[in-house]
C-alpha cells in the first residue's frame, strides 16, 4: 500500500513549549526511513505525537495514517491500527508477567478486529516462535514487564514485542542506544527478517551505527521542529563523518 | 519524555465508580425503633428467643460500653455517630402475620442472593461446593448444605440457632478471644449482635467444602452487628470465606462485627474475606461505616490461622485481622489488599502477638489508593518475654494513583525476647503515566492497563485467595478504579 504515513504541516506541543514547527513526512508500505537530528531538534517529540502520548498537544497539521485520520484515534486504537513503537526507555511493570501483558495486548487487538481471544495453545506457540526471533530466553516470560531486564534486554523485548504485534509501520526511537555490538546485532537482525513490502520502519536515531545494519532507503534531518534535509542513504554517511553544522548553516542560508 | 514527568494529565481526578450491588430489596422487615438502652438489648434477646445467660452476657457489654468512649487513635476523620438514632434490629424474615418458618423464606429474599450471585438452593450452588450462610440485616435467612455437612459431625448455622442448639460450645468459647472489654465497638457488638455464623469442626475432621457467610444490609436506618465464632478442634480443617454488600444510601450505616475463630492443636483454619460495602458516592456521600474486630486465638500446638482480605468497600473501615500465638509452634498470616477511592478511609493490619515457643507469622499488607482517600496500613507485632524463637516477616507496600491520596504505614514492634528474629520491609509507589501509556501503546486500553498494574500490585495476596474468590476479587479491584483517570 501506498501512502501508508502522511504527515501534513504537523506542529505539537509540550507544556506550552512549540516543539514541531511544521513536520511534512510520508512514509510508504516497504520503505525504511531514518530520522536524524541534533538533540533537542524534536524527534523524541514526534514519534510520542504519532503514538498519541497525552503528555503532548497537537496545535495544528493532520496526519493519516492507511487512510485515517490518526490524531483522532486514542493510543490504544493507534496500537490496533498498526503503529507501533519501541521505546527508548521501556518501563518496568512490576507484578504483570510478560506472558499475561502479551496476552492482553494480544487479545485486545483481536477484539478490536472482532475477532475472539487466541486459544491459549497458539498463543504459547506465537511467543516461542517470535522469542527465537530475538533469542529472548523463555524464563522472561514468567518475569514482569521489563523488571530486572539489563538494557540490551529492554531493547530485545521492544523488538520481540514489535513482532508479536505485527504492526504495519514501527517506529524505533533511538533504539541502539545503551546496546553492545553483539546486542545491536540481535536487534537489528529481528527488525529486518520482520520488513516486508506490506510494512514499513522509521528509525530514529544520532548515529550511523545502527543504519549499518538497518538499512535505511531516505534519509531525514530534524532541526529545530522542521525537516530541513532528506536525502538518499548516503546523507546518513556524510552526517556522521561532518556533524550537522553544515546542514544547519546550509539550510539558515536557504531561508534568508 | 521528561517534559511529561509533571504533566499529570492522566492520572488525576476521581469520578464515580460503578457499584453493581446497589439495589435495595422491597420485603417486608421488621424494624425495631431506634434508639440504643438496656430495653434495646432486652428486646433485642427476646426477639432471638434467647436464653437467659446469653442475656446477661448482652447486659454486661452493654453496661461497659455505656462507660466508654469511641477510639480516636486511627487516622480515620470518623463523622459524630449517633448511637441513638440507629434501629439495632431488623429482620426480613418476619412474616405479617405468624411465627417465621425458615422454609418459608420470603422470593424477594430469595432473588436478593440470587442477583448477587449467591445460589441459596443447594443444587445451583458452584462446582466443588461452597456452603453458604446468607445474613440480610439481623438475620440468618438461609444456611446450604447442613445435612451434608451434618454427616461429618460439622456445625454450620446461624449464631441464633447456636445458641439455642449448642449452648455448650457456645457459653464455652463466645468472647473467649474478643473480651467485650476489648474495645467500644466490640463492647457494643456483644450488647446488640444479631445473627452471623458458628462453625464447629470436629477433631480429626477435613471440612470437605469451603464455608461461607454472605452479609448483606438492606434495611435503611439500620446498622449490622454480627458475630461469627469458628472453633477448629485438634487435627480439623476448614477454610472460611466472607462477602458483603449493601445498597447504595445517601445515609451512613454503621456495620460493626466480631469474629472470633480458635484454633485447637495442630488445626489449620483460612479465613478469607471480600469486603465490598457501599463506600459512598464519588463526593463522599453515604457508604458504610465498617468498625470490625477479628482476632484468631491460636490455642493448639503447631495451629495454624491465615487471615486474607481484599477490602474495596466501605466509606469507614477500621479493621485488624488479627492472631495471638498461644500453642507453641502455632503460624499466624496476614495477607491484605486495601483500595481505598474518592473519599473512602481505611485504617486496617493486624497484631501477631507471639505468646508460644518457635511460633511464627507473616504479614503482607498491600494498600492502593486513589482519588481523595486516605489508607493507613497498623500492625502490631509483640513478642513476649518466653516466646523464644519467635519469628516475623512483615511487608507493607503503599501504592497510589494520583496526587490527592495518602499512604501511611504505621508498624509498632514490642519485642521482649532476644531470640526472636523480626523483619519489616515497605515500599510506597506510583503507578505512572509511563507505565500506563506503555500499556496503551501496547493496544490495552486505560482502565485494563489500571486492572492489570494493580492486580500485579497485589498479585501475592490474590493467590492466597481461593479461586472464585481470587477471580472475584481480580475485577472487584479493577472495577473500583474504574474513571480513576481522565
Amino acid at each position: 500500500m501506498n501512502n501508508m504515513l502522511e504527515i501534513r504541516d504537523l506542529q505539537a506541543s509540550v507544556a506550552d513549549k512549540q516543539i514541531l514547527k511544521g513536520i511534512n513526512l510520508t512514509v510508504n508500505a516497504g520503505e525504511v526511513h531514518a530520522i536524524m537530528g541534533p538533540n533537542g531538534s524534536g524527534k523524541s517529540t514526534m514519534s510520542n505525537v504519532l503514538v498519541g502520548h497525552p503528555g503532548y498537544t497537537v496545535t495544528g497539521g493532520s496526519v493519516t495514517f492507511k487512510g485515517k485520520d490518526l490524531l483522532a484515534m486514542p493510543a490504544e486504537d493507534r496500537s490496533h491500527e498498526g503503529l507501533f513503537l519501541s521505546f527508548q526507555y521501556p518501563v518496568e511493570i512490576p507484578g504483570v508477567s510478560m506472558t499475561n501483558f502479551m496476552r492482553t495486548a494480544i487479545n485486545e487487538k483481536r477484539k478490536y478486529q472482532g475477532l475472539p481471544p487466541m486459544a491459549p495453545t497458539d498463543f504459547l506457540k506465537l511467543i516461542k516462535e517470535k522469542r527465537d526471533l530475538v533469542k529472548l530466553d523463555a524464563k522472561f516470560m514468567n518475569r514482569s514487564v521489563n523488571e530486572g531486564f539489563s538494557g540490551g534486554e529492554k531493547k530485545r523485548n521492544e523488538i520481540f514485542q514489535m513482532a508479536m504485534l505485527e504492526p504495519s509501520l514501527s517506529i524505533l526511537d533511538e533504539t541502539d542506544s545503551g546496546l553492545d555490538i553483539d546486542a545491536l546485532r540481535i536487534v537489528a537482525d529481528g527488525v529486518n527478517r520482520l520488513k516486508s513490502p506490506e510494512t514499513a520502519v522509521i528509525v530514529i536515531t544520532h548515529y550511523q551505527r545502527l543504519l549499518d545494519y538497518i538499512k535505511p532507503d531516505i534519509v531525514h534531518v530534524l532541526y529545530q521542529g522542521r525537516i530541513i534535509r532528506t536525502a538518499g542513504p548516503q546523507l546518513a554517511l556524510e552526517l556522521e563523518e561532518r556533524g550537522y553544522d553544515w546542514v544547519i548553516k546550509e539550510f539558515e542560508e536557504s531561508q534568508k | 519524555m521528561k517534559e511529561t514527568d509533571t504533566d499529570n494529565s492522566l492520572v488525576r481526578e476521581i469520578s464515580a465508580e460503578k457499584y453493581r450491588y446497589g439495589f435495595t430489596t422491597d420485603v417486608h422487615t421488621d424494624v425495631i425503633d431506634r434508639g440504643l438502652t438496656e430495653d434495646t438489648v432486652r428486646l433485642i434477646s427476646e426477639r432471638k428467643g434467647e436464653p437467659d445467660w446469653m442475656l446477661e452476657f448482652r447486659l454486661k457489654a452493654f453496661r461497659h460500653w455505656l462507660t466508654m468512649e469511641m477510639p480516636t487513635w486511627p487516622h480515620l476523620t470518623i463523622p459524630e455517630i449517633d448511637y441513638q438514632n440507629i434501629s439495632y434490629y431488623a429482620d426480613p424474615t418476619v412474616k405479617k402475620q405468624g411465627p417465621k418458618s425458615v422454609d418459608e423464606i420470603d422470593p424477594q429474599v430469595m432473588k436478593t442472593f440470587d442477583k448477587l450471585g449467591i445460589p441459596l438452593e443447594e443444587r445451583l450452588a458452584l462446582s466443588g461446593g461452597v456452603a453458604v450462610d446468607a445474613v440480610m440485616d439481623s438475620v440468618s435467612v438461609k444456611t446450604t448444605f447442613k445435612q451434608t455437612l451434618a454427616e461429618k459431625g460439622i456445625i454450620f448455622c446461624s449464631m441464633g440457632e447456636a445458641v439455642r442448639n449448642h449452648p455448650d460450645l457456645i457459653r464455652r468459647y463466645l468472647g473467649s478471644v474478643v473480651n467485650y472489654r476489648d474495645n467500644f465497638f466490640a463492647a457494643l457488638n456483644s450488647a446488640v449482635f444479631s445473627d452471623g455464623s458458628f462453625v464447629y469442626i470436629p477433631k480429626g475432621v477435613r471440612c470437605p467444602m469451603e464455608l461461607s457467610t454472605y452479609f448483606r444490609i438492606n434495611a435503611s436506618g439500620t446498622g449490622q452487628f454480627e458475630r461469627t465464632l469458628i472453633v477448629a478442634d485438634d487435627d480439623s480443617y476448614v477454610s472460611y470465606l466472607e462477602g458483603c454488600t449493601a445498597p447504595m444510601r445517601d445515609e451512613n450505616q454503621l456495620h460493626a462485627a466480631i469474629v472470633e475463630i480458635v484454633v485447637l492443636d495442630r488445626a489449620e483454619v483460612k479465613y478469607s474475606t471480600v469486603q465490598n460495602w457501599y463506600p459512598g458516592d464519588e463526593n463522599g456521600k453515604g457508604g458504610v461505616y465498617n468498625f470490625v474486630t477479628k482476632r484468631g486465638l491460636l490455642k493448639g500446638v503447631d495451629s495454624k490461622l491465615s487471615w486474607t482480605q481484599v477490602e474495596t468497600g466501605s466509606a469507614i473501615t477500621w479493621k485488624y485481622p488479627s492472631c495471638v500465638l498461644q500453642g507453641d509452634g502455632s503460624q499466624g498470616e496476614f495477607y491484605s489488599v486495601a483500595l481505598t477511592n474518592n473519599w473512602q478511609q481505611a485504617d486496617t493490619g493486624t497484631k501477631m502477638i507471639h505468646l508460644g515457643r518457635n511460633t511464627k507469622s507473616t504479614i503482607i499488607s498491600k494498600g492502593i489508593s486513589a482519588g481523595h482517600s486516605q489508607n493507613s496500613y497498623r500492625g502490631l507485632v509483640r513478642v513476649a518475654e518466653k516466646a523464644d524463637g519467635a519469628r516475623n516477616y512483615s511487608q507493607c507496600d503503599s501504592l497510589l494513583l494520583g496526587d490527592e491520596c495518602g499512604a501511611h504505614t504505621f508498624p509498632y514492634m514490642d519485642i521482649k525476647n532476644e531470640t526472636a528474629v523480626v523483619e519489616h520491609e515497605a515500599t510506597t509507589s506510583k503507578i505512572s503515566e509511563d507505565q500506563l501509556f506503555y500499556c496503551n501503546q501496547r493496544g490495552i486500553p486505560m482502565e485494563q492497563a489500571i486492572g492489570l498494574i494493580v492486580n500485579g500490585y497485589a498479585k501475592e495476596v490474590l493467590s492466597k485467595l481461593p479461586m472464585e474468590f481470587a477471580v472475584e476479587a481480580q475485577r472487584l479491584l479493577a472495577v473500583s478504579l474504574e474513571n480513576t483517570t481522565g
